[in-house]
C-alpha cells in the first residue's frame, strides 16, 4: 500500500472524533441516515399502503390514523413519501454508480495515456456537457418512451462527464508526485501504479463528489417525474406528487408541502454530508472557507 | 487574443457539430423507424410509409444529416408533424417567452447573488454571514419547480397578487406579460442565486487575503474602496465562470418552470411535442436547447479571458 493512503488508515479513530465535531457532517449525515431508514423501513413496513386507494377517505388532513393526511385517492401521505424515499435512493445509486465507473474509468486512463486519447475524452465530456440530465432525459422519452429507468440512465449519462473530470484532474496531479515517480521507476506499468497508488489517493474527492451528484440525482429524478417523464403510476415519487398535488392548490395546499419538504431535507442532508467530508478530507479547504 | 479566440470558435465549432451528430443518432438513428413512432404502433403500414417519404427517411443516414444541418442554418426546419406548420415560426414564437424568461432570471439570479455574497463576506464570521450561509444552504436544496409551487400558493392563492400561470402575449398585454413572467424567473433564480451566493462569498474572501488588498488597507484605503477597487474585479473570476455553468441550468430549468406556469415557451413546446410524439419539433428544440448552452459557455470562456488575462497566456 502506498504511503499516504497507509498514514490515512492508521488515522480513521481521529477521523471519526473530528467527524462528531463537525457540524455540517453531523446534521448531513442525520439527515442521510434518515433518508436511507426510511427508503429500508418502506421495504417492510408502511403506515398504509402506498397503492390501495380508497375514494371515500381523499384529500383528509392530518389526523391520527393518517400523520400527514391523504391524496386525491385516498392514499395515505406517510406510506407514499417512505416508498418515495426508496425510489429516490434507487435513482440516486444506479444513476451516480453509472456516472462514477464510467467516468472515473475515463478519467484515469485520460490521466494514465495522457496526449490524444486524454484529448478525445475531454472533447467527448465537453459536449456532453452540452446536455443537461433534463434535456438528455427528454430525447430518451422521445424515442423509448417515459419510464424510469430511462431517466436513470439519462441522469448517469450526465454525471459520467463530471466523474471523468475530477477524475483526470486529481488523477494528474497525483501522476507528477514523488511517489508514483518512484513506483516507475521501480519498473511498475502505467496501469499498476493507476490501481495502486493513484485510485486509492483520489477516493476522497470521488466520496465527496458521490454525495454532491446523489443530491443532484435526486433533483433531477424528481423534475424528471414531476413532468411525467420518470417514475410511473403506480410507483410512489416524490416528483409526481408534487405534479399531482399542483391541480389542488387550491382544496388541499398541504399536499404541495410535504413531498417538497422531503426532497429539500434530502438534498439538504448529502449536500452537508458532502461539505463536511471535503472539511474533514482536505483541512485546507475548511480553513478558506 | 486573436489566437485564443480561433482557438475557441474552432472549439465552439466542433462542439456544435458533436452535439448535431449526438442529437441525429439519438433521435432519428436510434429509433428505428421515426415514423412509426411519430404515428403510433396502431398505425396503418401504408400510411407509415408515406410520412417516411414525406420525411425523407428512405434516404441514406448520412443525406438526412446534412440536409437536416444545412436546414438549420437557413431556417429551413421542416414541418411539424402535430402543427402542420413550419417548425421554424412556431420556435421563434416560442422563444419570444423562453428568452426574456431566461435573460430576468440571469439577471436576478446575478443581482441576489452579488449582493448576498459580496454583503455576507463583508460580514465575515459574524451573524449576518452565517444566517445568510444558512439560508443559501438551504435554498440549494430546493427544487426550482417546488419553489414555483409555493410561490403560487403564496402570490396567487393566497394573496392572488399574481395569477397563477399562463401568458397573454406580449402584443396583447406587453405589462401582463412581463408579469407573468416575474414568479416563474423568481422561482428560477433563487436556487441558483443560492449558489452563486456562496461562490461570490468565498472569492471574495479568498481575495481579501491576498497581499495586495493588504498593502491597499495599510495604504489607508477603506475597507469599501478596497472591495471596490481591488477586490471584486478579481473575485468575478470564479463567479463567471459558475454563471456560465448556470446559465446551462437556467435553460434546462425553463423546461420544467415553463410547466409549473403553463407558459407556452421551448420547455413547454418539448414537452407537448413528446406527447404528440412530434420527433422533427424534439430535435430541433432539443438541437436549439443544446446549442444555446454550447454558445453561453464560449461566451463565458471569452469573458474569461478578457478579466483574467493569465487565462489566454497558458491557453495558447
Amino acid at each position: 500500500m502506498n504511503a499516504p493512503a497507509a498514514a490515512r488508515e492508521h488515522g480513521v479513530p481521529s477521523f471519526l472524533r473530528r467527524a462528531l465535531g463537525h457540524r455540517s457532517f453531523v446534521v448531513g449525515a442525520t439527515l442521510t441516515a434518515l433518508l436511507v431508514f426510511a427508503a429500508a423501513l418502506s421495504l417492510f413496513w408502511t403506515p398504509w399502503s402506498p397503492y390501495e386507494i380508497d375514494m371515500p377517505k381523499k384529500l383528509q388532513p392530518p389526523s391520527a390514523a393518517h400523520w400527514l393526511g391523504t391524496d386525491p385517492f385516498g392514499r395515505d401521505i406517510a406510506s407514499l413519501l417512505l416508498v418515495g424515499a426508496r425510489n429516490s435512493i434507487l435513482v440516486g445509486v444506479i444513476a451516480v454508480s453509472i456516472g462514477l465507473l464510467v467516468g472515473t474509468a475515463l478519467g484515469l486512463l485520460a490521466a494514465a495515456r495522457r496526449g490524444w486519447v486524454e484529448e478525445l475524452i475531454m472533447r467527448l465530456s465537453d459536449f456532453t456537457f452540452a446536455f443537461p440530465a433534463i434535456l438528455s432525459a427528454i430525447m430518451m422519452t422521445a424515442v423509448f418512451g417515459a419510464g424510469v429507468v430511462n431517466s436513470i440512465v439519462a441522469i448517469g449519462i450526465f454525471n459520467i462527464p463530471t466523474f471523468a473530470r475530477i477524475t483526470r484532474a486529481s488523477a494528474n496531479a497525483l501522476w507528477s508526485r514523488e511517489f508514483v515517480l518512484a513506483a516507475r521507476a521501480c519498473g511498475k506499468g502505467p496501469w499498476r501504479i493507476t490501481f495502486d497508488h493513484v485510485l486509492p489517493n483520489i477516493l476522497s474527492v470521488l466520496t465527496v463528489q458521490v454525495t454532491i451528484r446523489f443530491a443532484i440525482a435526486i433533483l433531477a429524478e424528481a423534475a424528471l417525474s414531476y413532468l411525467g417523464l420518470g417514475t410511473q403510476p403506480p410507483q410512489p415519487s416524490w416528483g409526481r406528487m408534487l405534479a399531482e398535488a399542483q391541480s389542488l392548490l387550491f382544496q388541499a395546499p398541504l399536499l404541495a408541502v410535504f413531498p417538497g419538504v422531503a426532497i429539500a431535507l434530502a438534498v439538504l442532508g448529502l449536500n452537508l454530508l458532502g461539505d463536511g467530508l471535503r472539511d474533514l478530507m482536505d483541512p485546507r479547504l475548511a480553513r478558506k472557507r | 487574443m486573436g489566437l485564443f479566440l480561433l482557438k475557441r470558435v474552432l472549439t465552439l465549432i466542433a462542439t456544435l457539430i458533436g452535439a448535431s451528430i449526438v442529437v441525429f443518432l439519438v433521435l432519428e438513428i436510434l429509433p428505428g423507424d421515426a415514423a412509426q413512432i411519430m404515428m403510433g404502433p396502431d398505425a396503418a403500414p401504408d400510411a407509415v410509409r408515406a410520412l417516411a417519404t414525406k420525411l425523407g427517411l428512405d434516404r441514406p443516414p448520412m443525406e438526412r444529416y446534412v440536409h437536416w444541418v444545412t436546414g438549420m442554418l437557413t431556417g429551413n426546419l421542416g414541418d411539424s408533424y402535430a402543427y402542420s406548420s413550419p417548425v421554424f415560426d412556431i420556435v421563434l414564437e416560442r422563444l419570444a417567452v423562453t428568452v426574456p424568461l431566461a435573460l430576468m432570471a440571469m439577471t436576478l439570479t446575478t443581482v441576489l447573488a452579488l449582493a448576498v455574497g459580496i454583503y455576507a463576506a463583508a460580514q465575515h464570521n459574524r451573524m449576518g454571514d452565517v444566517g445568510l450561509m444558512a439560508v443559501t444552504q438551504v435554498g440549494i436544496a430546493i427544487p426550482n419547480f417546488w419553489f414555483a409551487i409555493l410561490l403560487i400558493l403564496l402570490f396567487s392563492v393566497k394573496l392572488q397578487w399574481f395569477s397563477a400561470g399562463g401568458f397573454p402575449g406580449w402584443s396583447d398585454d406587453p405589462w401582463l406579460s412581463l408579469q407573468s413572467l416575474l414568479l416563474p424567473a423568481l422561482s428560477l433564480a433563487v436556487v441558483q442565486a443560492a449558489i452563486l451566493a456562496r461562490i461570490t462569498r468565498s472569492a471574495v474572501l479568498e481575495v481579501m487575503r491576498e497581499d495586495y488588498v493588504r498593502t491597499a488597507r495599510a495604504k489607508g484605503l477603506s475597507q469599501r474602496a478596497t472591495l471596490w477597487g481591488h477586490v471584486l474585479r478579481n473575485a468575478m473570476i470564479p463567479v463567471i465562470t459558475v454563471m456560465g455553468l448556470q446559465a446551462a441550468e437556467l435553460l434546462a430549468g425553463t423546461i420544467v418552470v415553463e410547466n409549473v406556469f403553463y407558459l407556452p415557451g421551448l420547455g413547454r413546446l418539448i414537452f407537448q411535442s413528446i406527447s404528440n410524439r412530434d420527433l422533427i419539433v424534439v430535435r430541433n428544440c432539443v438541437m436549439l436547447l443544446a446549442a444555446m448552452v454550447v454558445i453561453v459557455n464560449f461566451v463565458v470562456d471569452v469573458l474569461y479571458a478578457v478579466i483574467d488575462p493569465r487565462v489566454k497566456a497558458s491557453d495558447i
